[in-house]
């Protein structure tokens, strides 16, 4: 016999009939005496249900299988409606109505018919968007949705159509549905209509052998309308109606799988869409399963990823119109990596379906859709990578590995799987996972792309090379001769950032360390600081880390000295040596005062040489008087002028460190005015700062801003940073000497500090002289940078 | 107007070696003499150019504006890219997309 095509309701009304006649449970075999008893209720004449009977093959085989009963049944549809009785007329005849079995032996028959007409009035009302409703309406062959769905399942084996096709609810008519069922008492099938087709849906997915879940279900509540999806059905146009009738139920079970893999793709697409309006765009459980075993089909490991092309294919073969396919990607790509999880999958299944029952798609994901982020349970880590660069087209199945250094957000497994897939493998996004690293770890100042990723905007990139320059050169510069760090410096000077902010804090580094050595140290110690503390400058948070957010560079002058400090951890170098006099500053990043002197002559070039000497002449002077106090009130002002604000309270507070020359101070102050904006802040009111300590604060401060503002257009970071950190160096350098200031009273304390002073005085006289180097470069670089700004001018501001 | 912006666009590409992400041309008075436009470029990585022309009338966009428009632009697209089921070279036809571009405009304007 052909196959049999039938409409969701048709297969749902059947499927539900059969398992009333099924008493003996066998799913497979219709007893004769109630399929018998069916057919009179009928009423139909006696000859007809002989010719039925025989159509359909029970009499060759003497029961009634699945197959056979609905074949009988769509003839006693036939037979109904008039058509005459013919092999061809099962599945040429359209919009059959069900057949009505008049004689309700079985409240469920009764309920059924009820139930099926009403549906499939609901049907029709629904018809809409899929395929025109059919005159009746009830009955939809669905040749449409056949298409649409046999594309799908076409590649999946046949699958016995009509049997298999599970009721798709239509998604509207799933609520009708339901409520009628709920009027029906049958069997207290509380599950929404949706979970109707679902678990109907397994029945068939199990093909004839029919699952006694699913028969339950199914007689459990009423059938619900027909949904007005045929997809199944057309899968049964593939030979599926052959394999129907061809099917024992001894072969069953093999073509029970088969089935169950086609209906699956149509069940699940009857579900989805049954199940998406339900709640609306609920996922009943069946549905869920059938969607997961779909993307097993696709995806064996569950949480992997189903890559865009794979799903592509199998969702094209739902025969929506690319753009819907597009939007319905779109939406359920919730991380936008290309890929689909298992989540992602059933929600795009999901919509698929309820397109296909003519639901317009969302704008945006339902929630119900929505991934759930806890969903795989795998230690979500991974934070959302938010558009993500996009997907090169061949997102990697890639394991689920969750990127380790990704952050514990909340973040789904799926997220993080996908966002992890997305860094191995879109190179684009290499730098989002290193930014996305080095959110956990704030402990690698060193990375220099974390500069995008660190509160502090200073950051500069310092490369890890530098850094790592800088590391060794503290360590050379621990026992070797200073010099080396400040060859080593004025390079790394030049190299470094740009950015002014980070100049600052290089100059507070720098006086920083050159603070904390203070005491046994020389001037070794300084470079050092100054050398890590422009690394730091540069890493940015790490510093940042031990010092209050805010820019107070790292004061820690030894950073071997400061646990807290950042470097200690990054450079996991210089240890104790430097630590000297200077205590770990406390998160409050005293201010470093040298630095500030030493900037302000610097920046200054023409008067800069002169400025740095003075100040370094002057600040050893004013230095090995209260080396300890000094580097307190010194970072302390440094902090201060960084804040750009409060150096006077700072400045305050270093009574000792009476700077000189106030003259130098306004020339150096200027000198930063002239600066960058920022570093003239930091030098300015570091200067003033380090040179009055306390003198007239009010005076310096005012000045660095008014500079500021001009020489905003000077652009010349570098140059200013180069200025800087020499005039850091030279501050670091004279505050060092002036730091181990005999305080002791016994001899040996005090011939130490002389012999300190001394060796610092040479190593301040040689970093002046370096100093004086990298002051030329500077200005050198300066004028260049100077010509390039003429000649962006008129481009850069509007 | 836009074809003569891509051949600056192109001038500029291989100009540079580096730093293609941020172009940006200014066609101030070169298009019609009656409108100010100002042509924006912005290419990326895989070469693909953005072009936005900005009526000079409104208050000069400042740079900064103009980049991380481009910017969501740029992030816009790729979300586009990574559905299988846009062919590049397709008018781009993404909801989502239309929304951040339109939202986009509608604040600077």
């Amino acid at each position: 016999m052909e196959g049999l095509t039938l409409s969701d309701a048709e297969q749902k009304y059947y499927s539900d009939l059969f398992s009333y006649c099924d008493i003996e449970s066998t799913k497979k075999v219709a007893a004769n005496g109630r399929v018998l008893e069916l057919f009179r209720a009928a009423q139909l004449p006696n000859d007809v249900v002989l010719q039925i009977m025989e159509l359909c093959g029970a009499t060759r085989l003497g029961y009634f299988g699945r197959s056979q009963f609905y074949i009988a049944l769509k003839l006693v549809a036939v037979a109904q409606s008039g058509f005459p009785l013919r092999v061809e007329s099962i599945n040429t005849v359209k919009d059959l109505p069900l057949p009505r079995f008049v004689a309700s032996k079985n409240e469920q028959e009764s309920r059924h018919a009820a139930s099926y007409s009403s549906d499939s009035e609901n049907q029709g009302s629904y018809s809409g968007v899929i395929p025109p409703p059919p005159g009746r309406g009830q009955v939809k062959k669905g040749s449409v949705s056949h298409d649409t769905v046999q594309p799908r399942t076409s590649t999946d084996q046949q699958e016995p159509a009509s049997p298999v096709v599970s009721p798709q609810q239509s998604p509207p008519t799933s609520p009708h549905t339901w409520r009628k069922h709920s009027r029906h008492p049958s069997g207290g099938n509380s599950e929404r209509p949706l979970a109707g087709p679902g678990p109907f849906w397994s029945p068939f997915g199990e093909a004839q052998s029919g699952s006694a879940a699913a028969d339950a279900v199914w007689s459990g509540h009423s059938p619900p309308p027909p949904p007005p999806q045929e997809t199944w059905v057309s899968f049964a146009d593939t030979p599926p109606t052959s394999t129907l009738l061809t099917m024992h139920p001894a072969s069953v079970q093999d073509q029970t799988t088969v089935r169950t893999v086609a209906s699956a793709t149509t069940a699940n697409e009857i579900r989805r869409q049954s199940s998406s309006y339900d709640d609306p765009w609920k996922i009943t459980d069946e549905q869920r399963q059938y969607y997961v075993n779909q993307f097993k089909t696709i995806q064996p490991d569950l949480n992997g990823f189903i890559p865009g092309s794979a799903a592509k294919e199998f969702f094209t073969k739902s025969k929506l119109p690319i753009l819907e396919l597009s939007h319905i990607w779109e939406l359920s790509d919730f991380d936008k990596d290309g890929a689909l999880t298992l989540d992602e999958f059933c929600a795009a299944f999901h919509l698929v379906v309820a397109r296909k029952n003519g639901y317009d798609l969302p704008e945006k994901l339902p929630e119900s859709l929505m991934p759930k982020l806890i969903d795989l349970e795998d230690s979500a880590d991974v934070g959302d990578q938010p558009g993500e660069v996009g997907y090169s087209g061949s997102p990697a199945e890639a394991p689920p590995s969750k990127s380790p250094s990704m952050p514990s957000l909340n973040q789904t497994w799926p997220e993080l799987n996908q966002s992890s897939e997305q860094w191995e493998t879109f190179s684009e996004r290499s730098s989002s996972s290193q930014t996305l690293t080095q959110f956990d770890s704030n402990i690698a100042p060193a990375d220099p792309d974390t500069a995008i990723v660190h509160p502090v905007p200073i950051r500069m990139t310092p490369s890890k090379i530098h850094m790592q320059e800088m590391e060794l050169k503290r360590t050379g510069s621990d026992h070797t001769n200073p010099t080396s760090p400040l060859l080593v410096k004025p390079s790394d000077l030049s190299e470094e950032s740009k950015i002014n902010s980070s100049v600052k804090f290089a100059s507070g580094n720098t006086v920083a360390d050159g603070y904390s050595s203070s005491d046994s140290f020389t001037s070794d110690p300084e470079q050092i600081g100054n050398n890590v503390t422009h690394q730091r400058s540069h890493s940015g948070t790490s510093p940042d880390n031990t010092a209050p957010p805010p820019p107070p560079p790292r004061p820690q002058p030894s950073h071997s000295r400061s646990s807290s400090l950042d470097m200690n951890r990054t450079f996991a170098v210089t240890t104790g040596q430097q630590q000297a006099g200077v205590v770990a500053h406390p998160p409050a990043v005293p201010p470093r005062p040298q630095p500030s002197q030493a900037p302000g002559p610097v920046v200054h070039r023409p008067v800069d040489a002169d400025g740095l000497i003075t100040h370094t002449s002057t600040s050893p002077q004013q230095i090995p008087e209260q080396p300890n106090f000094a580097d307190f009130s010194q970072f302390e002002v440094f902090a201060a002028s960084n804040v750009n604000e409060e150096q006077d309270d700072e400045a305050e507070k270093h009574p000792e460190v009476l700077p000189v020359e106030k003259a130098s101070d306004s020339a150096s102050s200027l000198r930063v005015a002239k600066t960058d904006s920022k570093i003239e802040e930091k030098t300015a009111a570091s200067v003033p700062a380090n040179v009055s300590k306390g003198t007239t604060p009010l005076a310096p401060p005012p000045k660095p801003v008014r500079r500021r503002l001009k020489s905003e257009d000077e652009l010349k970071p570098e140059v200013d940073e180069h200025t800087q950190k020499t005039g850091v160096l030279a501050a670091v350098l004279a505050s060092q000497p002036s730091i181990p200031r005999s305080v002791g009273k016994d001899k040996k304390a005090i011939q130490a500090s002389i012999r300190r002073n001394k060796e610092t005085n040479t190593v301040l006289a040689r970093l002046n002289s370096e100093l004086q180097q990298q002051l030329k470069d500077v200005l050198e670089e300066r004028i260049s940078l100077e010509v390039q700004l003429e000649q962006l001018r008129p481009f850069s501001h509007l | 107007m836009v074809h003569t912006s891509l051949d600056v666009v192109d001038e500029k590409i291989s100009a540079m070696g580096k730093a293609l992400v941020d172009q940006r041309e200014l066609y101030l008075g070169l298009l019609y003499p009656t409108e100010d436009h100002k042509v924006y470029g912005y290419v990326t990585n895989s070469k693909v150019k953005f072009v936005m022309v900005v009526d000079s009338s409104n208050t000069a966009l400042r740079d900064n504006e103009i980049r991380s428009m481009f910017r969501k632009l740029h992030s816009s697209y790729t979300d586009v890219m990574c559905n299988p089921f846009y062919n590049p070279g397709d008018r781009i036809q993404s909801r989502a997309f239309d929304s951040m571009v339109t939202s986009m405009m509608v604040q600077v304007c």
